[in-house]
């Protein structure tokens, strides 16, 4: 038998008939569709029991209830809480990205120990037990050598439990300085001090407002408690209507019904314009002017002296027709609303201009009603035992505030961390020598992040309880990581600038991920370790006992339904409790010896440093750009616009004619100097900035966290950014910085 | 002998020559032929029998399970253990809570009840069931919409699992990834019975058959979106 070539011919015919006639090939041809569709990295969620679990938020000071959606024992979507007082279902980018912060390789996983110098990143895996060692026996060594003022904590929450155990550490321990980040808020507080001589916080009904006159606050870009600002501006836009005053084109000035540009800074020039035209055509309360204030004459004799609207035309650039009229529409509503503070309110800023505010609310007796502007007490559920200090600790506590809050200068203050650095840096103070920060970031937040740094250099030990690997983090020299606030028990009694007090707990909805110990069971466990009245101040067993403990009857409420709310809480109208019983237009604790005007408020020009620079720069603040705590969460970074951010350069807003004048086009690179520090950035073209004015995006510049958190994007607005200490206050009223601009 | 004489002998040898090839050309065909039946033959055996088994790997479970058994022993059929969450959604295999309501304790003593207690109640892990009818992760696919709705029988789909004293060898696509019991046991894709192919094909048919709503109830769209959301 001969082997042709037909005859392999033929064999293959017949294989191509018998494959043909297999199911091979049409099996085969479905499968590879398959599996070209079939990438392993696509993502495919784990199937389960669904689940939604109510908690608080604790990402912002908004105070807002979320619904975790889980499923089976893994958290994978966080909604507003429905019916929550605060948010009612609604939720911000924040607040939605919270799965972000738990899930990120930013968390860290234990308690890690510098190992390299300052800010060289390595670490060392250490236990608890050790951990905890180092940190008492570092305490305990400052305390024996009689220096217990010499311990100072920076936390990012005034109220509530932690704070309130981190400060009653610090008291038995010996040391005065418990350090918290200021805002706006804490100028209201300031301003309400002064005028109503209540300790209390300002809450705003806007729900019920049929007029908002707002001067810089950007109501649409994180002030307050944003979810309810939304929710309550979206309803009384359609009813009522919003003036947006403000130097730049902003997100709320273009949904406003009216923006009126104003020359940056004079804003409380144009406060005192309006109150001057209500007080010339009188359109004010006369009833409540008579009956519940004090100091009117002396007020409307400043008033009507400085500010007529063709003065303050002058100053704020504001056409004095324009200045009469927004002045008559606010006296002409029933329930006007006058606001202050820039962006979100970042910057605590000036107190007379807060309080300039508060006057002018007070023109119409807008006070503790409906729609108008309310006190809200302090929370006052924890009432633990006194704490007594021992000698030692006496000794410590006389030696007064390093940041001089308290002190004859700022007598009703009771923090000023934007002074901290300044006192560690000029060496007139007695000096830090351990540093414990709790849920802030202050390398990040504070202006003039050089200043902070070399501040923080002198600090021999830092301790962070940070979740995060944060830039504060990063320079510590112990991380003693907290769990998030989806993995712990904790009561959150604030919404900023909410009418009603609200007291939210958040809770574990899921186990948590790393080996992490929450705050408050370090402090308790360190305090013990003290023994003496130290540890008598803390005879809770953990911090799930002095939770509950506190909280008494409302522990099992709140683990039930998130949040309580005195419906029927009504602030006592007016509640005024100055010595007279009334609402002072010209306060009294005011030191008055720099300046005649103290007390009153006015419209102070206190200048913003840099002497150089024929520009002004001015921060701008935005919903997906975090400014706090924690960093914008990668999907907040996908929607910050390329007009802010564009690859890995910040992106500053300046006039047309700026760009003409100085040869620069949409995209050119420019070099921004101030007296704190200097930038390379982009430039865009915008007409809704006036010239000579540059608006420079704030969120951006991480140094810390990852890649996909902002690490490297853009410039940190701080770096160019430095502190105005208000007179009066102490807080910082730096509204801009003078600069020096020019074509890179 | 002339030249031309010569030539012509030549030529006739030629055509003799040609002509004693044709006289074997039949059996040539029948080599050809041969080998044609023997590329079909292997082709055949290739594609029916060498294909499925290249084409399918074996995955053992992890233990055996008796479902007969356990039917005897519970009160509400597949449901007692596979059953519908509060919302509606279907719980799928047991998880591993369920099993010890029952399991708290080693019942028996059959080695897999040992394997059951000492690798996964004992370190307190989930059983990887292989699950047989897992549909790929683009369909959607509601069993409420099927069980409650539309009143099935499990077995439609399922077929007779639940009587069987022990698993089936779980087989898996090594090119899709998918459960054999999708495609079916028999690679030419026939079917005898309702549940023996769980392919798209079979989820229309049935669709059309009784019909049903072809009109994606959440999207209104067609229906592709009866089941590609």
């Amino acid at each position: 038998m001969k082997l042709s070539r037909r005859c392999f011919l033929s064999f293959s015919l017949g294989t191509t008939v018998g494959i043909t006639l297999s199911p091979l090939p049409w099996k085969i041809t479905d499968d590879l569709s398959i599996w070209t569709q079939n990438w392993p990295w696509t993502p495919v969620p784990r199937d389960g029991a669904y689940s939604l679990e109510n908690s608080a938020c604790t990402l912002c000071p908004g105070g807002c209830g979320i619904s975790v959606r889980k499923v089976d024992h893994r958290a994978v979507k966080i909604d507003g809480m429905k019916d929550h007082p605060v948010n009612d279902g609604g939720i911000c980018i924040l607040g939605a990205s919270g799965l972000q912060y738990l899930y990120g390789p930013f968390r860290l996983p234990s308690p890690l120990k510098r190992v390299g110098e300052r800010g060289e990143g390595r670490w060392k895996n250490i236990s608890w037990k050790q951990a905890l060692t180092e940190v008492s026996e570092k305490l305990s060594e400052i305390r024996s050598n009689g220096e217990p003022e010499k311990v100072a904590v920076i936390s990012g929450k005034k109220e509530g439990t932690i704070a309130c155990l981190l400060e009653r550490f610090l008291t038995v321990y010996g040391s005065p300085n418990f350090m918290t980040p200021s805002t706006v808020e804490d100028s209201y507080e300031a301003a309400l001090h002064l005028m109503q001589g209540s300790r209390a916080s300002v809450g705003f009904d806007f729900e019920n407002a049929d007029f908002v006159l707002s001067f810089g606050s950007g109501i649409l870009e994180g002030w307050g408690s944003p979810v309810k600002i939304f929710q309550a501006i979206g309803k009384l836009k359609k009813d009522g209507s919003v003036i947006q005053v403000e130097p730049r084109l902003s997100n709320t000035a273009a949904k406003s019904d009216r923006w009126v540009p104003i020359n940056p800074g004079t804003e409380a020039a144009m406060i005192m314009g309006v109150a001057h035209v209500i007080i010339r055509e009188k359109l004010y309360d006369e009833n409540f002017i008579n009956t519940s204030t004090s100091g009117f004459q002396k007020y409307q004799s400043l008033v009507m002296e400085d500010y007529s609207p063709e003065k303050v035309s002058v100053i704020t650039g504001i056409a004095s027709s324009q200045i009469v009229a927004i002045a008559r529409e606010f006296a002409k509503a029933s329930k006007p609303i006058a606001i202050c503070g820039r962006g979100e309110g970042r910057i605590a800023g000036n107190v007379h201009e807060t309080m300039a505010v508060l006057a002018l609310n007070a023109l119409k007796g807008n006070f503790n009603r409906e729609g108008g502007l309310w006190s809200v007490p302090k929370p006052d559920y924890i009432k633990w035992a006194e704490a007594k200090p021992d000698q030692t600790a006496l000794e410590g506590l006389e030696k007064g505030r390093i940041d001089g809050a308290g002190s004859k200068e700022y007598p009703f203050m009771t923090s000023l961390l934007d002074r901290f650095p300044k006192m560690i840096n000029e060496e007139n103070s007695y000096g830090i020598q351990a540093l414990l920060v709790s849920n802030a970031n202050p390398l990040y937040t504070m202006p003039d992040t050089e200043a902070v740094k070399k501040a923080f250099e002198k600090i021999p030990y830092i301790v962070s309880f940070s979740s995060f690997m944060d830039e504060t983090a990063q320079f510590s020299d112990i991380l003693l990581p907290n769990p998030i606030y989806l993995e712990r028990y904790e009561d959150v009694p604030t919404a900023a600038m909410y009418k009603k007090p609200v007291l939210n707990l958040t809770k574990p909805v899921v186990k948590p991920l790393h080996n992490t110990i929450n705050t408050g069971d370090i402090i308790i466990k360190i305090a013990k370790s003290f023994g003496g009245s130290i540890a008598d101040a803390f005879k809770w067993r953990d911090y799930e006992t002095c939770l509950k403990e506190t909280l008494g009857a409302q522990w099992e409420i709140l683990k039930k339904q998130v949040v309580t709310e005195d419906k029927n809480f009504v602030a006592n109208s007016p509640a005024l409790e100055t010595n007279a019983g009334k609402f002072q237009f010209v306060a009294d604790d005011v030191n008055k010896s720099q300046n005649s005007k103290a007390g009153i408020p006015h419209f102070e020009d206190l200048g913003i440093n840099g002497a150089a620079g024929n520009f002004v720069l001015i921060p701008y603040d935005s919903m997906p750009l975090s400014t706090g705590y924690v960093a914008s969460a990668p999907f907040m970074l996908k929607v910050v616009s390329d007009k802010a951010l564009y690859h890995q350069d910040t992106v500053v807003q300046i006039n047309p004619e700026t760009a003409l004048i100085l040869g620069l086009k949409e995209g050119s690179y420019a070099n921004l100097e101030t007296s704190v520090g200097s930038a390379r950035v982009k430039v865009t073209l915008y007409d809704g900035i006036m010239p000579n004015v540059i608006a420079m995006p704030s969120g951006l510049g991480h140094t810390a966290y990852d890649d996909y958190m902002g690490n490297g994007k853009g410039v940190n607005i701080n770096q160019v950014l430095g502190v105005v200490e208000d007179p009066v206050t102490g807080l910082n009223a730096a509204w801009g910085i003078r600069a020096k601009f020019s074509k890179a | 002998m002339s030249a031309s004489e010569e030539k012509t002998k030549e030529v006739s040898e030629e055509t003799a020559g040609k002509g004693a090839d044709k006289s074997k050309e039949p059996s040539n065909a029948g080599i050809i032929f041969i080998f044609f039946v023997l590329g079909l033959g292997v082709s055949i055996m290739v594609g029916w029998i060498l294909f499925p088994k290249v084409l399918y790997s074996q995955k053992e479970q992890p233990f055996d399970f008796n479902h007969e058994n356990h039917m005897l022993m519970v009160d509400n059929g597949c449901q007692s253990c596979h059953f519908f969450r509060e919302d509606g959604t279907f719980s799928g295999a047991p998880k591993l809570e369920q099993c010890i309501d029952c399991h708290y304790d080693i019942h028996g003593g059959s080695e897999d009840e040992i394997i059951f207690h000492e690798q996964y109640v004992a370190n307190n892990l989930e059983v990887p069931w292989l699950i047989y009818y897992k549909q790929p992760n683009c369909v959607f696919f509601s069993h409420a919409a099927h069980v409650i709705n539309a009143e099935m029988d499990c077995r439609t789909c399922h077929g007779d699992i639940g009587e069987s004293t022990s698993l089936p060898v779980y087989e898996y696509n090594r090119l899709s990834s998918y459960s054999r019991n999708i495609w079916g046991q028999n690679i030419a894709g026939l079917k005898r019975n309702t549940w023996d192919r769980m392919k798209m094909s079979d989820c229309s048919d049935c669709h059309q058959r009784n019909n049903v709503n072809q009109n994606s109830v959440q999207t209104l769209k067609g229906p592709c979106f009866v089941c590609h959301k």
